[in-house]
């Protein structure tokens, strides 16, 4: 045991270096890292009230708790808050979990390894705490549960690390909302683990709500086993400096299923890469992938990876995106590998302007142009997110409405 | 005491893409009026709606639109439209993400407490309560188009409504529909004070007649009209001999 701990750190130090796979590169020592604090567990009313209220247009509700199932909030390094409303929910710090059940630890860092860059290595070397989630066999969430990541610290770097456990034939759904206050720059470095036994449904839905300064970098790994479905929303509207993820869904059992819908907005000046990654390695299972960009001005990369290597795979990549104004770019990468007969693979992108044919039509009607423009690109973004519980739907609809009232 | 004609076009020529369509055409409405334009494949027709609404493509190189009394050829579309010009269009276009509902809702150009209860009851007139969710036009069949542009220009409500082959690909049954509709926008339902609404109607087969009292029809041809009158009359003599008659007539 200690021996693997051991063997994780000198793989950690022996990345602290390694640039990432893609994406611009952080220069971390410019930003002051900062020690993992033992989780306080205060009441949300002691979050302090602006906190509270920023964090609104990311989905996170801290006023009131009737609608959700659980609630989790971390400021910088140090988890503040955690509580659950549910019988068969876990809710917890990831030090808490690994402290109170001596399984937790087999799961650390075996979805995502932890040399994969410096940023993986920088949040094991700082030992990370996050949030634990869990919802025992059988047991379905009847409120989404809610996680917060704030980051309130200028030039400092937040490390998170999350595990979150849906159990066989279980149902989680998770908001979490990242977000940051105005005392910029910043480092945000998020790992996510996730494990869907057989049958078990996850919905992940993460609203990004940072600042022109920040830099981003979460790395998010699912493991799906039989029949189960991870379903990963993704939204990101606000202006940020940087922010590079590439999700990857391992869909290991038969009938494995992952969805990644992205809704992604980049104003002038940042840049934002990001990407869906399924690898299909089961009968049957299959991915969709939808990813709805906006340029105004910023520069997007927006990539699709699927690589299917059994009988019956399916997936499809659709990136569709739209560059406003004149200046502003989005590069699409949609890729795809079949390794056998036998899989159905396909993606389609299409990058380009609003339609005028479409804006002059609504203007028949008696719309302005921007009304017009406003509507289309608001139906747009509004990606209809199959098998997302109603209430979720809302939410996130609700989110990505806050976040349109910026752009427009 | 006369009144003042809603529409006047006088020499209107208008180019597409380069190449000059409609060469000094002139055309009157007059409030409460319904006009029909027939014509050939081709002749303008589309043309010349989609100008009056004011569509930037179909560019103005001579001649004036007036409407209600002011020059609104370099008008922009939606000013031209609030101020009570409708259309209906042959071919409009899918709107992906834009709700039936909510466009229905923008064309009401209200936002009380009755809008909403408007949306359904219009929606129902029209039969297109379940489409209320979809995007507009997307997957939409010929005849479910038809019924979507009535429906949007029920809730707009315009002055003069254009209305580009209301009829075509629409079956049997809808027919009546769409002609009741037709009837709605133009406000012949209603008391004869209200019947100042005024159309357009371009059509092919004429069968829009049978459900909607026009009382002039023109033959739009060659980017002209060639020919004014009765509307029944020149059905049946399009019907008997064709547009050809019409370019031999034009010549005595
Ligand atoms: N972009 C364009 N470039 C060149 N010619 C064009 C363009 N758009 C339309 N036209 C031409 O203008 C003419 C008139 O077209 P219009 O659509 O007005 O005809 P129409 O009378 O409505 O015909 P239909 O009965 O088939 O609907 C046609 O010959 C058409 O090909
Ligand atoms: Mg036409």
């Amino acid at each position: 045991m200690l021996e693997e701990v051991r063997k994780r750190q000198e793989q950690a130090l022996a990345a602290r270096d390694k640039k990432a796979a893609v994406g611009d590169d952080v220069d971390l020592s410019k930003f002051e890292s900062h020690v993992t604090q033992a989780p306080q567990n205060v009441a949300t009313g002691a979050i302090p009230a602006d906190v509270r209220q920023s964090v609104l247009s990311t989905g996170v509700m801290l006023d009131d708790l009737s609608q959700r199932s659980g609630t989790f909030v971390q400021i910088d390094n140090q988890p503040m808050h955690m509580a659950v409303a549910q019988d068969g929910i876990e809710v917890m710090a990831t030090s808490e979990a690994l402290a109170k059940y001596d399984w937790v630890k087999d799961y650390l860092w075996k979805a995502v390894k932890v040399d994969t860059d410096k940023f993986t290595a920088h949040t094991e070397i700082n030992q990370a705490d996050g949030y634990f989630m869990r919802a025992l066999p059988g047991v379905k969430t009847t409120y989404p549960v809610q996680a917060c990541l704030y980051m309130s610290r200028a030039r400092a770097i937040q490390d998170i690390h999350n595990i979150v456990i849906a159990e066989e034939g279980s149902e989680l759904h998770i908001i979490t909302g990242c977000s940051s206050s105005g005392h910029e720059p910043g480092v945000h470095l998020g790992v996510s683990e996730f494990f869907i036994k057989k049958g078990a449904k996850v919905t992940f839905t993460m609203i990004h709500s940072w600042a022109p300064d920040v830099e981003v970098r979460p790395r998010t790994t699912a493991i799906i086993e039989q029949d189960g479905l991870f379903m990963s929303n993704f939204v990101i509207m606000r202006p940020v400096h940087s922010m590079q993820s590439n999700p990857t869904a391992y869909c290991m059992g038969e009938n494995a299923t992952a969805r990644f819908n992205s809704v992604i907005v980049a104003t002038l000046g940042s840049k934002i890469d990001v990407g869906s990654r399924a690898i299909l390695s089961a009968k049957g299972a299959k991915t969709e992938m939808i990813a709805r960009t906006i340029s105004a001005g910023g520069e997007i990369i927006s990539r699709g990876y699927i690589e299917a290597s059994e009988l019956e795979t399916k997936g499809h990549l659709e990136c569709r995106g739209l560059i406003l104004g004149e200046h502003g770019s989005i590069h699409a990468i949609p890729e795809i590998k079949g390794n056998r007969a036998g899989v159905d693979l396909s993606h389609e992108a299409a990058v380009g302007k609003i339609a005028e044919e479409e804006v002059e039509y609504l203007m028949a009607r008696g719309l302005t142009r921007d009304e017009s423009t406003a509507a289309i690109i608001r139906g747009f973004l509004k990606v209809d997110i199959q098998g997302l519980p109603p209430m979720l739907n809302a939410e996130m609809q609700r989110a990505v409405k806050q976040s349109e009232a910026d752009l427009f | 005491m006369e009144k003042a004609v809603l529409l006047e076009i006088s020499n209107l020529t208008v180019t597409v893409d380069g190449r000059e369509i409609l060469h000094s055409l002139n055309l009157a409405v007059n409030p409460g009026e319904t006009a029909v334009i027939f014509g050939p494949n081709g002749g303008g027709k589309t043309t010349l709606l989609m100008t009056i609404m004011g569509f930037p493509r179909y560019r103005v190189t001579g001649g004036s639109i007036t409407f209600k009394g002011q020059d609104i050829t370099n008008m922009p579309v939606d000013e031209r439209a609030r101020l009570g010009i409708g259309i209906s269009f042959q071919r409009p276009p899918v709107v992906r993400g834009v709700k039936m509902h909510d466009m229905v809702l923008a064309c009401l150009r209200r936002d009380d407490k009755e809008a909403e209860e408007l949306v359904t009851a219009l929606a129902e007139k029209s039969h297109m309560t379940n489409f209320l969710g979809r995007n507009i036009n997307a997957g939409f069949s010929g005849g479910e188009t038809k019924r979507s542009e009535m429906l949007q220009l029920l809730a707009q409500g315009p002055d003069l409504a254009l209305l580009d082959e209301p009829e075509s690909g629409v079956d049997l049954e809808n027919i009546s529909l769409i002609g009741q509709l037709i009837n709605e926008v133009l406000g012949k339902t209603h008391p004869i004070r209200e019947r100042s609404r005024s159309g357009l109607i371009i059509s092919h087969t004429g069968h829009i007649l049978d459900y909607v009292n026009a009382r002039t029809g023109y033959v739009l041809c060659g980017g002209q009209i060639i020919c004014d009158g009765d509307p029944h009359d020149m059905l049946n003599t399009i019907k008997a001999k064709g547009y050809q008659e019409c370019v031999v007539c034009l010549k005595k």
